[in-house]
């Protein structure tokens, strides 16, 4: 939690420098205000008392109280700039880190978690900031300060708040003793209850088909049993937090009142001062909760900044050189002996792999699911980095070039298309915003994906939901084809980008690419055979190593795998053997 | 594996509640309820139904509160008996102890009992509450079975997850609180206003004159949080749409050199945010000086005229300080209630979208049919079948066709095609328009779904597994199944020698940790289907997500307990097409061709087309 404070600028420090000042103006205000009713009482039981001379401590009061509200609102406006600055730069600097992350970093946190993180914990971390600035300096100077002036005249009275405040502090830091462990129990179950009841919806069919109904429930009515006795326990210990709050906070005016008695007897105290104590104890009482619950919020606060914490630390394994070298060729793609394998991991995702692919001609990657294929493809924009070997394009290793320069030269189509919100033509022009309409539609046409662009309502500028949402998911891999299309690129990367199209379209798709990007050289990955026959160059994986390298004919012949592959796909007498 | 992990852990530390870590701070005005409702009577309505059969205990916590309530607009009397004793040491006179100890005890009494009374009625509320929770909740599970497949085509799973528990949350965290602080806040507002008017009238109208400024200022600042509040939620959401899209669209952002404007938006956005949030973190904060600046008013003007009037000698010093006492718990329910009400819509909210699913209608109900197939052959008629998902376009026109004991029937036809139509139809999870399907000559409108369902075994593509052992999932609602006919079933299915190389065996617990394969689980719920041994079957063949060797197991499961079985495959392998007696071929959700491959094909219709330019080998 403090290493984020680290980063607040000298400026920033300066505004808490103010802050304190603020708060301790509040403070003094606040803690003087109860001797002036001691004034009022003196003043009313004085000899000659007038109307007059009441008002005018009331005017002083009056003002004491506008003070100290004055001060307030500007240490909560300090406070509430304080806390939004901090975590608007701690939001940009977290999603500025995760950018520049490759997949490995990605993959090692998980998207979900990287997101959790830049949103929920960072809010977290606000509120606790928030509650720090506001709590943690004006509770204990209240405090302090309230008590030095009840103990300047009486001890007594002095212990009796320490107790009330013992009491008050244990009582809620007992509480909480118990009631926390229940409520990360209840957060379980409330998973879990989102678990069973995620498990019937997505399962509807298969529930419905076995007649399990009744089953289901029964399941769910145990996790609701179990969740709703928990709450019901946390809620009835809770449930004592306020009354006895109440009655401490009665209890010691009552016991002041009480003690103060036998003490104005004896001659040690008046009452008027004694009124003043009341409510200086009240205020003591109060800042003694403000800290309790700090003390119980803050731990909370700071799991979410070190989630936090991790993702600014992190290193970043793929790095730009200072200075890139220019290219050598163009559309060229080499893989010299490589080795990859995921750091910490023992074997080898991709084991001794060397091909190489001219320009205008396409290379095709297969092999089984787990087979390293992906992987592959992915050490050629540096999404990870080979562990061994090296990987060119254009004559050069792609570690010695900038990304971006390496990027420009690359039109990649993901395995999940990836859309952004926006409108067809956006996607489409993604990372190319001078793309022309004529350019658009080209790459629309070339990936089939004109005609149901012109169906689709405002076509090129119809809207596109988040992920896509709004169209299916050949549709989606139709749009992720034109992206990369218009982009113009040397290089073509295709990691199984046709699963979703119909055997149709897939293979209009791939005719239109080879007719109109003849000079681009292509690097496809896939499961259909179908998909890749035609290629110049098939490479089979298997395991992570390259079992196969050469035409489908040829791989036929002499490569088991290749063949097995096939034969699952297609009949032998329809692959001509 | 290890981001699963990852997940249950970001899980933890989220908020269940939806008003999110930011409800107005911890200073503010409590939480933000979410969204208001369309109709808030009748919403509100309803849930009372909810609460009825609890009544006696509503009452008679109420009745406890009441008396609590009681006993804190009592207890200022005698602080008031109380100072007036220890005053007369301001004028030179002696305190009475004894006096001074009789109303302490008194009051020891009055606060005692008022600790009691309010704990026994929030001990009893809460029991209320959490049946309350309990049994929308037991309602929501219930009734997700008993509504049709239907609904779920226009609502997504998350939104029905959320109605079970962030709206049952919501409903019991502010039922509650609403309840019995406006309950409690109004008969404390009318106690102290009749305690305060009888100790003194003219300290009581003096009190009051703040009345007015309170509830101004409660409204203003109300009306501006909340403004701030919403524009804060909605940059908050927009900025969290924009970072899901971003870090879940790395690959593209990065090939397409994607970052700067990622960031540039980013950037516009998150200042949107920083301002809001300041804006709204400072409004709620300003709640509280602005309120004890009030209260400090109230206070300051029964000083100074209580001052006035003691001089005059109209009333005691005990006056003024009970009048301390009753300003404080005269300006706490003005604060309360405002709150309340807020809370109240946030509850009505909840539950309005709680009972339009509840309200949703459900599948007709079918005790009156008895028709029963006891001995099954397996044949199946489709009799001029008509379908539509929407009423509007029909997309299975007028189907007519005969299945034969035994005989396997393949559907084909690109994605997208609708094949899981003719699944919905036979399991009826959905009816049809028009036309008949007969099982062995009885018609499946005349069975009760259950015994339609009955006839069928079913494996899907999307292999649905639940977190429980192996042997759970095998067996699963199945009764009396043994051992045997278990290890049987998974030795059918080529998933036995698996199952042997796990920790556990069948008792291996499946959870998101554990890692099977797809293909593993395919094969499970084939043993599934087996254990069940339906006389029909409905198969979804896997498509190419499995490596080939598991590809080879499936297929060899999946001939197995075809056999001697009236199955209907969707088929994605070239053996199991050819091998079909019947050939049904879907294009757009309609039945477009319906034979035998050779018939098909020498039609030269979509399926010869579909069969050549999937299979042939002729290049691109």
């Amino acid at each position: 939690m403090f290493k984020l404070f680290k980063r607040f600028k000298p400026v920033d420090w300066c505004l808490v420098a103010l802050l304190v000042g603020v708060v301790v103006a509040q403070v003094y205000f606040d803690v003087t205000l109860p001797g002036y009713t001691s004034q009022i009482v003196r003043e009313m039981t004085a000899a000659g008392a007038t109307w007059r001379s009441i008002l005018n401590i009331g005017g002083t009061m009056l003002l004491l109280a506008l003070g100290s509200m004055v001060c307030t609102v500007i240490a909560g406006y300090i406070a509430a700039f304080l806390a939004s600055k901090f975590s608007g730069k701690l939001r940009g600097d977290v999603f500025k880190k995760v950018q520049s992350f490759s997949f490995e970093e990605t993959s090692r946190f998980s998207t979900a978690s990287l997101i959790t993180r830049s949103t929920n914990d960072v809010q977290q971390v606000q509120t606790a900031v928030m509650m720090i600035l506001r709590m943690a300096i004006s509770a204990p100077i209240t405090a302090v300060w309230a008590i030095m002036k009840i103990n300047a005249s009486s001890g007594e009275l002095t212990l009796a708040t320490a107790a009330a405040v013992v009491i008050l502090v244990v009582f809620i830091v007992g509480m909480f003793v118990v009631v926390l462990p229940k409520f990360k129990l209840i957060q379980k179950l409330t998973d879990k209850l989102n678990g069973v009841t995620r498990e019937n919806l997505t399962g509807l069919r298969v529930v419905k088909a076995y007649n399990a109904d009744g089953y289901e429930e029964r399941k769910f009515e145990k996790t609701n049993t179990e969740i709703s006795k928990t709450n019901l326990f946390v809620n009835r210990v809770m449930g004592l937090m306020q009354p006895v709050m109440m009655l401490v906070m009665n209890g010691i005016s009552l016991a002041i009142y009480w003690l103060g008695a036998t003490l104005i007897n004896q001659g040690s105290l008046d009452y008027a001062t004694m009124m003043a104590f009341s409510m200086l104890t009240m205020q003591v009482l109060m800042s003694f909760m403000m800290l309790t619950m700090l003390f119980v919020m803050v731990p909370r606060a700071a799991v979410s900044a070190k989630r936090i914490n991790e993702i600014l630390e992190s290193d970043i394994t793929v790095k730009d050189p200072d200075e890139g070298i220019p290219f050598v060729t163009e559309g060229e793609v080499e893989f010299k002996n490589v080795r990859f394998k995921y750091p910490g991991a023992d074997d080898y995702v991709l084991d001794g792999i060397s091909f190489k692919v001219e320009r205008g001609k396409v290379a095709a990657v297969i092999g089984s699911t787990g087979s390293g294929k992906s992987t592959l493809v992915n050490l050629v924009p540096r999404f990870y980095d080979a562990t061994e070997g090296e990987v060119l394009v254009d004559g050069v290793n792609v570690k010695d070039v900038k990304q971006e320069a390496l990027h420009e030269k690359i039109g990649y189509v993901p395995q999940n298309s990836v859309l952004f919100s926006g409108s067809v033509r956006s996607n489409i022009a993604y990372g190319n915003a001078d793309l022309s309409q004529d350019g658009l539609e080209k790459s629309a046409e070339l990936a089939m994906a004109d005609g149901f662009i012109n169906d689709m309502d405002g076509g090129y500028d119809a809207p596109i939901a988040q992920g896509g949402k709004n169209i299916s998911g050949g549709q989606k891999q139709r749009l992720s084809i034109a992206r990369a299309a218009a982009f113009n690129p040397e290089i073509f990367i295709f990691d199984d980008s046709f699963s979703a199209l119909d055997y149709k379209t897939d293979r209009a798709v791939r005719a239109n690419l080879k007719e109109q990007t003849a000079h681009t050289t292509g690097l496809i990955v896939a499961q259909r055979i179908g998909t890749i026959m035609d290629a110049d160059m098939i490479v089979v994986l298997e395991h992570g190593k390259m079992v196969g390298k050469g035409t489908h004919k040829e791989l036929l012949q002499d490569c088991d795998v290749y063949r097995e592959i096939a034969l699952s796909q297609l009949s032998g007498e329809e692959l001509g053997l | 594996m290890s981001d699963n992990v990852n997940d249950s852990r970001d899980r933890a530390v989220q908020s269940p509640r939806r008003g999110g870590p930011m409800g107005g701070g911890p200073m503010g005005m409590g939480r933000m309820s979410g969204g208001k409702a369309k109709n808030f009577k009748k919403s509100m309505g309803k849930l009372i139904k909810y609460l009825q059969p609890h009544l006696l205990y509503i009452v008679i916590s109420l009745i406890f509160m009441a008396g609590a309530t009681v006993c804190s607009i009592i207890a200022p009397s005698y602080i008031g008996k109380l100072t007036d004793e220890i005053f007369v040491s301001m004028l030179g006179r002696a305190i009475d102890l004894t006096a001074v100890a009789s109303f302490g005890i008194t009051l020891m009494v009055f606060y005692a009992t008022s600790l009691i009374l309010n704990y026994l009625q929030a001990f009893i509320m809460a029991g209320v509450n959490q049946k309350v929770s309990r049994r929308l909740r037991s309602d929501i599970s219930r009734k997700i079975n008993v509504v049709p497949l239907k609904y779920f085509d226009g609502h997504s799973y998350g939104d029905t997850l959320s109605r079970v528990t962030n709206d049952v949350d919501t409903i019991g965290q502010t039922l509650n609180q609403s309840i019995s602080s406006l309950f409690s806040s109004i008969i404390m507002l009318i106690g102290v206003l009749i305690a305060m008017f009888v100790t003194s009238w003219q300290l009581s109208i003096t009190a009051m004159l703040t009345v007015p400024l309170s509830l101004i200022l409660i409204m203003v600042m109300m009306g501006f949080s909340q403004k701030f509040f919403r524009s804060q939620q909605q940059a908050l959401g927009e900025i969290n749409g924009h970072i899901e899209e971003n870090f879940s669209g790395q690959s593209v952002i990065k090939a397409f050199n994607g970052e700067e404007e990622a960031q540039e938006k980013f950037g516009v956005i998150n200042k949107k945010l920083v301002n809001s949030s300041k804006n709204s973190q400072f409004l709620s904060g300003l709640m509280m000086p602005i309120m004890s600046l009030v209260s400090n008013i109230g206070y300051i003007a029964v000083c100074v005229v209580g001052g006035i009037l003691f001089v005059n000698g109209s009333i005691t010093a005990g006056v003024i300080a009970s009048f301390f006492v009753y300003i404080r718990l005269f300006q706490n329910p003005m604060m309360q209630i405002a709150q309340a009400a807020g809370n109240l819509q946030g509850t009505a909210a909840a539950s309005e979208r709680v009972f339009e699913f509840l309200d949703e209608k459900e599948k007709e109900d079918e005790s009156e049919k008895f028709k029963k197939i006891e001995t099954v052959q397996g044949k199946v008629e489709f009799k001029n079948v008509n379908f539509s998902y929407d009423g509007v376009r029909t997309i299975i026109n007028d189907f007519s066709a005969t299945v034969q004991p035994g005989q396997k029937v393949a559907i084909v036809g690109p994605t997208g095609a609708g094949k899981t139509t003719m699944i919905n139809l036979l399991m009826r999870f959905y009816e049809i328009n028009g036309g008949d399907i007969l099982i062995d000559g009885v018609s499946i409108k005349e069975m009760k779904r259950e015994d339609v369902r009955a006839l069928f075994g079913m494996v899907l593509q999307d292999t649905w597994l639940f977190d429980g052992t192996i042997r759970d999932n095998v067996v699963y609602a199945k009764k009396g199944v043994t051992q045997a006919e278990i290890e049987e079933a998974c030795r059918a299915a080529n998933i036995d020698r698996f199952i042997a190389t796990l920790p556990n065996g069948y008792g291996m617990e499946l959870s998101d940790e554990v890692s099977i394969s797809s293909g593993q689980r395919q094969l499970l719920t084939i043993a599934r289907a087996m254990v069940q041994n339906s006389p029909m079957l409905i198969l979804d063949e896997a498509t190419s997500n499995v490596d080939t060797r598991t590809e080879s197991l499936i297929q060899d499961a999946m001939d197995k307990i075809t056999k001697g079985r009236t199955s209907f495959v969707i088929a994605h392998r070239l053996s199991t097409v050819k091998n079909a007696d019947l050939i049904l071929v879907m294009k757009e959700g309609d039945i477009i061709e319906a034979g035998s491959h050779e018939q098909l094909l020498s039609s030269k219709g979509f399926y010869s087309e579909l069969y050549n330019s999937q299979f042939s080998l002729e290049s691109v």
